[in-house]
């Protein structure tokens, strides 16, 4: 890739300390975020999506350890800064985040201006008449009706579509260059949804954002990411271009997301569900920690973890299907016949 | 057709905030569902789909309105008889298996809870056998009676609620936004676990969900809520291949569908909705079972 590479993460490794014992959360993380491109982290809850994300933003909770690896950011490698220093010059200034639940996300007992404000005051020098002009522009370019007069509101006056572009408007008010949404539409219903995605899609263009997008909704994936990866158990299991992942899966764990999305079109009356649940992580996985739920599992998948398996330049899966002595094996029927009507649809 | 299990007629439901200010949420719905059918119902937050279930289990009281369920009138005033008679016959799934389970009782006390008030076993073993074959059925162990809520997954603890829902055998489950908490996958296996108890019950479901996708799924006939307006109803075949009101097609167009090139270059329907005026629309039949508000 020629790109310009804004973020990599290499080798992330996290893990929790908790009541129970210590939670392998992240199992080595790998993946670059090219400047101006939109990144998906597709995976179930308790994968290490949203973990990883927090890592990068510096939010780790403390009972996190970081045992080793690197994040990147512009050749500066953020685990090395101190709390202090990354507060100062990376949070919210080159990196913000979009929380999942804009009802939560925004503090009840201050006005919408004061929050937007508050991060502006802090980081830059501007004056407070200043900040609040801004204020009012950003709620303007994400698309609020009378700006002027919402600033004076308190959250608990809008409804939840409105409050997340308030979340937006707070995300942007630093000019970050890497915005991180964390499932930023769950909470919100389809045609709220719908809009909400628009307008991120639309300010990327405008102030060449590079977007990172945590979600399990693989609708969403489909409108706005340029590249996904697959995580599962605390790895990234499949990562490519959007096309790759839709149109040529590789992971028996993505081929069971993609059955498991209901697609208008099928007439199928029963929907494919991947048997059982994600592992426990309190238990470190022996193996591939998908096997259990992998009707294509080998002897070789109960013993040793999968290597990532490179397909093309830029799409790689770490199942040991791909490895040249795996036995051919036979898509299932449902998917092939789901592919197949992918590609017509798509002209490919 | 056979006579419906339950028949909404005219629900209105009025919510009197202060003095001067009421919120409409239900503004006169009517529709029925027939034994061993699913009904969905769908709408944008804020359409008054929740408080449609509510009123109907007779969380709320409705302002006006008839609703007849099990050829008994469950609306106005209940008698003790007919409040038992509803109470075991109709019963709820709810949205957040986090928050709709008392973290304070073991799952088999919950499950169980229905069964102690309706007096339905002779002794402490036929209980426990019925909490325990009611485990089975949702792909429970019977030994997690023993547990406690927060010791479950997301998708486990609404399979409990389920549970707990099907253990008085209802005729009628309103789910409300039953798998929206949970992740893609679960909810796969627990809109299949769902069908399954239909096909061996023969209990009908009053779906409610904003998630056309899933939805189309489990759904026989659909109703589209908008402003608390049932604007269209149909068979889910008529809603999906022949939607007929602007918004069911602009909440059709809205569906996110799983196809990254088709995806890219779609533009969904604008439904502008600052200047309708429900009240003056009246009922359009397009077929027997297909009714536009227009």
């Amino acid at each position: 890739m020629n790109e310009k590479i804004i973020l990599s993460v290499e080798n992330l490794d996290i893990t929790f300390r908790t009541n129970a014992g210590l939670v392998h959360a992240i199992r080595g993380v790998d993946f670059e975020l090219p400047a101006g491109k939109t990144l998906a982290l597709v995976g179930e809850s308790g994968s290490g999506k949203s973990v990883t994300m927090k890592a990068v933003a510096g939010l780790l909770d403390d009972n996190a350890t970081v045992n080793s690896g690197k994040i990147f950011y512009n050749g500066l490698d953020l685990l090395t800064l101190s709390k202090r220093d990354l507060r100062k010059k990376i949070n919210g200034q080159q990196i913000a985040m979009v929380f999942q639940d804009p009802m939560t996300s925004l503090d009840p007992t201050m006005t919408i201006g004061a929050q937007i404000t508050e991060g502006m005051l802090l980081h830059q020098k501007i004056s407070a008449t200043d900040a609040k002009d801004k204020a009012v522009e950003l709620l303007k370019l994400v698309g609020l009706n009378e700006p002027e007069k919402r600033v004076k509101n308190y959250p608990h006056q809008l409804s939840g579509g409105q409050r997340q572009r308030v979340v937006i408007a707070i995300a942007l008010s630093c000019e970050p260059k890497i915005l991180i949404c964390d499932e930023p539409t769950t909470a919100l219903d389809v045609t709220i949804q719908a809009r909400i995605l628009d307008l991120i899609q639309d300010l990327q263009k405008k102030m060449g954002l590079s977007v990172i997008y945590i979600t399990h909704d693989l609708g969403v994936v489909a409108k706005v990411a340029d590249f996904v990866n697959v995580m599962y158990a605390g790895k990234i299991i499949e990562a490519g271009t959007v096309d790759e992942i839709f149109y040529d899966p590789r992971h028996p764990y993505t081929w069971g997301l993609l059955l498991a999305m209901p697609d208008l079109d099928t007439t199928e009356d029963r929907l494919y569900s991947i048997p059982g649940s994600p592992p426990n992580l309190l238990h470190e996985p022996i193996g591939d920690a998908f096997a259990a739920r992998n009707r294509f599992a080998m002897k070789i998948d109960e013993r040793e973890q999968p290597p990532m398996f490179k397909i093309s330049e830029t799409h790689s899966a770490a199942t040991w299907l791909l490895h040249p002595d795996a036995p051919k094996i036979e898509l299932p029927r449902e998917l092939r016949l789901r592919l197949e009507r992918a590609r017509k649809a798509a002209n490919l | 057709m056979n006579n419906p299990l339950l028949k909404v007629d005219n629900l209105h439901q009025h919510f009197k905030i202060s003095r001067n200010f009421t919120v409409k949420a239900v503004n006169g719905v009517s529709f029925e569902i027939f034994p061993g059918e699913t009904y969905g119902l769908v709408g944008e937050s804020g359409s008054g789909k929740t408080t449609i279930g509510r009123s109907i289990i007779r969380l709320y009281d409705p302002t006006s309105g008839e609703i007849i369920f099990n050829r008994s009138k469950i609306s106005g005033t209940l008698n003790n008889k007919t409040r038992r008679m509803l109470r075991k016959n109709m019963q709820m799934i709810f949205q957040d298996p986090m928050s709709s389970l008392n973290p304070r009782k073991k799952i088999g006390d919950i499950i169980g809870e229905g069964l102690d008030i309706h007096e339905i076993y002779s002794d402490v073993t036929e209980r426990n056998a019925i909490i325990a074959e009611m485990l089975q059925k949702v792909g429970l162990s019977p030994a997690h009676a023993e547990r406690y809520p927060h010791q479950f997954s997301g998708g486990q603890r609404q399979r409990a609620g389920i549970a707990r829902a099907l253990v008085m055998k209802p005729k009628l489950i309103i789910a409300d936004e039953c798998i929206s908490a949970l992740d893609v996958s679960i909810q796969a296996q627990v809109v299949n676990l769902m069908k399954d108890i239909q096909a061996e019950t023969q209990c009908a479901y009053l779906f409610i969900a904003h998630d056309l996708s899933m939805v189309k799924y489990i759904s026989d006939r659909i109703g589209v809520l908008h402003l608390g307006y049932l604007v269209e109803t149909g068979t889910t075949e008529e809603i999906f291949s022949d939607p007929i009101h602007p918004y069911t097609k602009s909440l059709l167009s809205a569906v996110p569908c799983p196809n990254p090139r088709v995806e890219k270059f779609r533009r969904p329907v604008v439904y502008d909705s600052s200047n309708v005026n429900y009240s003056a629309a009246t009922v359009q039949k397009i077929s027997d079972t297909h009714f536009v508000l227009l």
